[in-house]
């Protein structure tokens, strides 16, 4: 820490890229080695789930597990708390 | 056995072949017998780094396609005992190397061999899961820099996937992190990733850092591997991170900038 850093307290872009990098490998190494075929399933699966529940989005989670040679889908739907019809 | 290595990155232009003449160079200079072959089918070049350019008659893929076989194609290194190279092809598309052509080859260069550097070319086509395929070891070529380190990722995801070693569900490859054109003043003063900013994203073990150089482009402009100008900076961590892949254990060296006083003060 130089004597000048005192007045550069503006965030430097290394801390920038570093945080951007954290996020974007983060979201790519969940969606690494699944099917090509994964988002778009997602995708349609919220679809369908909204034509009878309000949910958000991100309350779907889609994740394929690998256990020896059995390959499990795993859907995850958060409902609401007041997880009525949608009218 | 020969030991299989390859170079890869995925980003391009951030010193694969720069690496792999150095690091090849480096394995014959320690007495070991190494081949260093270019997969960049359609634009070789590590016969000009490695300053062979005009010695080149048979390439890879003639040797693929039984056209020559190897003692053809092999160009002996004039200045390094132990040490060969086998060039790319520059007319064929990349097509042209099959899983199958490729093993072939690797195989008969195992028998003669100790160390096989693969020079991968830059993207995830057909030439660079070629060049990784059949690797036991891979060294990632990474700058500071947002794009490489990204496309490093993918590339360190692929050789966890897509390799024999994967597919046959064999002890995986063993990868290792090179950070080239390190430049310490820069990451000082928070413009540049630090080496323990990329470690941490990318989690994998660190092989070397190899300093923002002028040697680098004096040597490729003269033909000559780099880890030969022992005088400079990159020369020498280039020789420490063969000394650490051969298993030495040696500090990491050119990690900061030496300053004066007023440097220190100022923090220019």
């Amino acid at each position: 820490m130089s004597f000048l850093d005192y007045f550069r307290q503006k965030k430097s872009t290394a801390a920038v890229a570093k945080e951007r990098l954290q996020i974007i490998v983060a979201r790519e190494r969940a969606t690494r080695g699944g099917p090509d075929y994964l988002p778009q399933l997602q995708e349609e699966l919220l679809l369908v789930i909204r034509k009878y529940v309000h949910v958000d989005p991100d309350a779907v989670k889609i994740q394929l597990d690998k256990e020896g040679d059995c390959e499990i889908l795993e859907l995850n739907v958060t409902l609401p708390e007041s997880s009525g019809r949608a009218s | 056995m020969a030991r299989i290595i390859v170079v890869t990155s995925g980003k391009g232009g951030v010193g694969k072949t720069t690496t792999s003449a150095a690091f090849a160079t480096g394995l014959a200079l320690a007495g070991h017998k190494t081949v260093v072959i270019d997969f960049d089918v359609g634009l070789r070049n590590l016969d000009l780094i490695m300053g062979c350019e005009r010695r080149v008659v048979y390439d890879f893929v003639n040797v693929i396609n039984g056209e020559a076989n190897l003692n053809q194609a092999l160009i002996k290194d004039k200045r390094v005992d132990n040490l060969c190279i086998l060039p790319a092809s520059q007319t064929r598309d990349k097509e042209a190397l099959t899983q199958e052509g490729v093993g072939r080859v690797l195989e008969e260069l195992a028998k003669d061999f100790d160390y096989i550097v693969c020079d991968s070319p830059a993207g995830i086509e057909r030439g660079a899961l070629m060049a990784a395929y059949y690797a036991d070891d891979a060294i990632v070529v990474t700058n500071p820099e947002v794009s490489s380190v990204r496309d490093s990722d993918r590339i360190i995801g692929i050789l966890s996937s897509k390799t024999r070693r994967a597919e046959r569900g064999e002890e995986p490859v063993t990868v290792k992190l090179l950070i080239t054109r390190y430049a310490p003043g820069r990451v000082q003063k928070g413009e540049m990733l630090s080496v323990n900013d990329v470690q941490e994203i990318l989690a994998i073990d660190l092989l070397g850092v190899i300093p923002e150089s002028k040697a680098v482009l004096q040597a490729s402009n003269q033909g000559q591997p780099v880890i030969l100008d022992t005088a400079s900076d990159a020369g020498q961590a280039y020789q420490d991170a063969v000394a650490r892949y051969l298993g030495e254990e040696r500090p990491h060296r050119f990690l900061t900038e030496k300053k004066g006083f007023l440097g220190r003060l100022f923090g220019s």
